[in-house]
């Protein structure tokens, strides 16, 4: 029963999961109860009545009312009855409760950032506390995006031009993938996330350690901050450091080296031409790339994009 | 009291028996010849097999499309292409099969032969705005298919904004190709809904009007009242990117969530211009291969208008997550659990009309009982899907697109192949290969499943549809899913081999093979250059199986002495009551 029921469905992390669960198996056997009536009949009504002489009389029934009364009333009250509960948990899924931790949620193509009331921010990663309702406020920088997290069984659109919200709250500590699920361009397959649930002391902790994520750690040397904040901020998304061709240029041996622009013209890739492309990626684009990259103006600061920099030297 | 009554009502005509010719010199094909008589026909019969062609075509091209897709599913991320063109694969399968295939198969070519035949009509209405319609379809569907040289796109069939306006490519131009195409759909509604009020032959009331006539009037009223409601979607979003005005980008200052509802208040009524023709079909097919009267006439004709009318009020129900308001995707969830009920009314009656019949398995009615079960897992799956809360999560999942695959091709294309097959000796005088028939009928019900069934199972686990990478938990539904595509594709290949193999060495059809009552069977197979050489009289209703074959071949006597060149078998002079 256990692994039938996990062959169909994800784990059920939330409780409101497993409330839609139930909704979920009530309508589905139903279902099946259905289909399996109808199959019967066919099967029975081909073998009974099947053909056997060209001159087969056949009785004349051309209708019968009460029949259609009750084929017609007997669906009706059942899906009354699915409309009323589906409504019902439907708004039990999507109602916060007043006293939800608030987290912003900001997509573009092809990226989450969370933010977070301590001045935190993350990408692709976002940290709650276990056992505790989570409210995200959510919004797009670009196109309709849509955040999933199948374990959850929460959906939502996020939309240019204003907010939507979504809730949840998780039981226990764990991870669960969040995936993009409004058709958004080339990487709209790769626009994912983890929900990382934490123990509440801990999530405090976490919450408390990346506050200040926009100084430099004194434990690191800038290059080693560099390739944090490259995958904090989900660069290698696009950017890969080995080689690799994905939406964006490698970073591989990219520092120093001549590249062709679109507009035929060439550019030695040194610091401004980084920093530039950083906050004004569209500004000039290497021959056969799109003008997909958003722009990480007042995302990163100076000292963040230095050590980015400096990094990028470092991928020979 | 009462036959004094209706006798002032009544007035005598004199009818005689029209036994239809078996091998007649002339049929519609021969008629007349050359590229010129069929680039220029007038003959509905013509001009259906005109769509059959470019439509089939069009099919096997999207069919093609959607095999690269499952192909480059068999692993996550790159397999033999890149995301780019994966996305513009899959756009394109979508509007091809959409635009092109599903919505004109069955009103164009069954509905185009078959509806004046049933009616006892020589013709449509407005027979040259029906060829102008083929080519007004042509034309649209050549600048859709133009779209692939001029760059492609990768927007999705739905084409939702503001990714559509962003996005390169030539959106601009396959929106005008879709545009062009909604004329052709709107212009053809009319011209069936004109033929069926005017030129039903004497005693064809509207009780005795065949159902497959019934749906495609209820299609008519949605094609003529919802594609303009597209016409103007697609003329906004050309004046928003090409005059710049904003209406559904938010960066001009627009609304993209009214894109859907424009969008969708087209699109969902569009579902039933795809599958009420396929539901008339069926009915046909159902009573003759039971060789019993369909049962519940009335229930099967108002429940297809009933369908019509509720399909404009539940387009909502593609946005519970769209951010729009719960009280709307209440009003919504109520309104689509309001189109199960005369969807399962038909399917009760269609079951009730197999009881106590007289049932043959020949390959149309195969198909017709894949359709059964289909259709039923594509409706209950679509009960699944009205209920809001659990939409959440299948919402944009691979069980949505198994739901609707289910509905289309479980429904529509099996009820479609299923007419293709019935009517098939009609159209071409010749009879296809039983046992062949019969083999492909279940390699395609096979393949079908072996596709379409994982991808409810992936959904539920939370596949997201329109995904190039998927992640690996997911790969072995992907793969069973793309050996059953190829199933599916050898299925449909052995079709169109059977039916064009007939054209050639096919056993000459007669003109009733199937014993049935209705009316376009009592002529020559293949239909003759005018489809009756008299005007047929009906005195009973197309499904009545109890009544002698000779009570359905009646037309008018001859009265100025000249006798018709066909049918001079004189059998029965007879008599009727009819109405005037």
């Amino acid at each position: 029963m256990e692994a039938l029921r996990n062959f169909f469905l994800p784990p059920a992390k939330t409780a409101v999961a497993e409330q839609y669960d139930t909704l979920f198996w009530f309508v589905h056997i139903s279902s099946l109860v259905v289909t399996i009536g109808i199959v019967v009949a066919i099967i029975y009504f081909i073998i009974k009545y099947r053909r056997k002489s060209e001159n087969d009389v056949t009785p004349v029934i051309t209708h019968n009312n009460k029949l259609e009364v009750t084929w017609s009333v007997i669906p009706l009250i059942i899906t009354l009855v699915l409309f009323g509960w589906g409504f019902q948990t439907y708004i039990d899924m999507t109602k916060a409760p007043t006293d939800a931790y608030e987290v912003n949620v900001t997509a573009q193509k092809w990226l989450w950032r969370f933010q977070y009331k301590s001045g935190a921010s993350t990408t692709n990663e976002l940290h709650v506390p276990a056992g505790r309702p989570v409210k995200l406020i959510m919004q797009s920088q670009d196109v309709i995006h849509s955040f999933f997290v199948p374990d959850f069984r929460i959906k939502q659109d996020v939309i240019p031009g204003r907010y939507t919200e979504a809730w949840f709250q998780a039981r226990e500590p764990g991870e669960s993938i969040v995936f993009c699920t409004e058709y958004c361009g080339t990487d709209h397959s790769n626009m994912l996330a983890k929900v990382i649930v934490h123990e509440p002391e801990e999530f405090a902790q976490w919450l408390e350690d990346n506050s200040g994520a926009a100084t430099k750690p004194t434990d690191l040397a800038p290059a080693d901050w560099g390739e944090q904040l490259v995958q904090q901020n989900a660069c290698a998304t696009c950017h890969s450091t080995d080689g690799t061709e994905l939406t964006g240029p490698t970073w591989q041996g990219t520092f120093g080296s001549e590249e062709q622009l679109a507009d035929g013209s060439t550019v030695t890739v040194d610091e401004n031409y980084i920093r530039e492309s950083i906050l004004n990626p569209n500004a000039k684009i290497v021959q056969g790339y799109g003008q997909v990259m958003p722009s990480y103006q007042g995302q990163l600061n100076d000292e963040q994009i230095n050590a980015i920099i400096e990094y990028i030297k470092t991928l020979k | 009291m009462a036959t004094a009554e209706a006798s002032s009502n009544m007035k005598k005509v004199q009818v005689r028996r029209y036994k239809p010719e078996e091998n007649a010199d002339t049929n519609y094909l021969n008629a007349e010849s050359g590229l010129r008589s069929w680039l220029l026909t007038k003959d509905h019969k013509r001009i259906g097999i005109l769509y059959l062609i470019a439509t089939t075509f069009f099919f096997f091209f999207g069919g093609l499309l959607a095999l690269g897709i499952r192909m480059e599913l068999w692993t996550p991320a790159a397999t033999f292409i890149e995301a780019d063109t994966y996305n513009q694969l899959f756009t394109l399968h979508g509007v091809i099969m959409i635009f092109l295939f599903l919505v004109p198969a069955v009103p164009a070519i069954l509905g185009n032969f078959f509806l004046p035949m049933q009616i006892g009509a020589k013709d449509v209405a407005f027979p040259k705005l029906n060829l102008a319609s083929w080519y007004i379809y042509m034309i649209g569907a050549i600048g859709t298919i133009f779209v692939i040289f001029a760059g492609g796109i990768d927007t999705g069939w739905t084409f939702y904004m503001p990714y559509s306006s962003t996005t390169g490519g030539a959106v601009t131009f396959m929106s005008f190709g879709v545009f062009i195409l909604g004329f052709s759909s709107i212009l053809t509604g009319i011209n069936f809904i004109t033929t069926i009020h005017k030129m039903r032959a004497p005693g064809i009331t509207w009780g005795k009007l065949p159902l497959f006539c019934w749906s495609l009037y209820a299609t008519s009223i949605i094609q003529i009242l919802a594609t303009p409601v597209l016409a103007i979607t697609l003329a906004l979003v050309g004046m928003e990117r090409l005059l710049g005005i904003g209406i559904f980008d938010p960066a001009l200052g627009g609304d993209p969530v009214l894109f859907q509802h424009f969008f969708w208040f087209y699109s969902h009524p569009a579902v039933y211009i795809m599958i009420v023709p396929g539901f008339g079909v069926v009915s046909e097919i159902v009573s003759t291969f039971s060789k019993k009267t369909i049962f519940g006439y009335w229930a099967i004709a108002m429940s297809s208008l009933a369908i019509a009318f509720i399909s404009f009020l539940v387009w909502g129900h593609h946005m519970f997550v769209s951010g729009q308001a719960s009280l709307a995707n209440m009003v919504f969830s109520f309104l689509t659990f309001l189109v199960g009920i005369p969807t399962g009314i038909k399917m009760f009656n269609w079951l009730a009309t197999m009881h106590k019949g007289s049932i043959s398995l020949k390959t149309p009615m195969l198909y017709i009982l894949g359709f059964f079960f289909l259709f039923t897992v594509g409706g209950l799956t679509g009960i699944a899907l009205a209920t809001i809360a659990i939409d959440i999560h299948l919402h944009d999942t691979y069980y949505v697109v198994a739901h609707f695959h289910f509905v289309m091709v479980g429904g529509m294309v099996m009820a479609y192949l299923g007419g293709l097959y019935y009517w098939w000796p009609k159209m071409s005088g010749r009879m296809y290969n039983e046992t062949l028939g019969k083999i492909s009928a279940l390699l395609v019900f096979l393949g079908f499943n072996v596709t379409f069934l994982p991808q409810f199972v992936m959904g539920a686990q939370g596949m997201p549809r329109r995904y190039f990478n998927y992640i690996d938990q997911f790969q072995g539904f992907h793969q069973v899913s793309t050996i059953g595509a190829f199933i599916l594709g050898i299925g449909f290949a052995m079709v169109f081999y059977n039916l064009v193999k007939s054209l050639f060495n096919g056993e000459k059809a007669s003109a009733n093979p199937w014993n049935s009552r209705a009316l376009e069977w009592q002529v020559a197979s293949p239909a003759p250059p005018h489809n009756f050489d008299h005007i047929p009289v009906l005195i009973h209703g197309p499904y009545d199986y109890h009544k002698p074959m000779a009570d359905f071949q009646l037309g008018l006597a001859q009265t100025n002495g000249h006798e018709p060149e066909m049918g001079t078998h004189i059998e029965a002079d007879k008599e009727v009551e009819m109405k005037d």
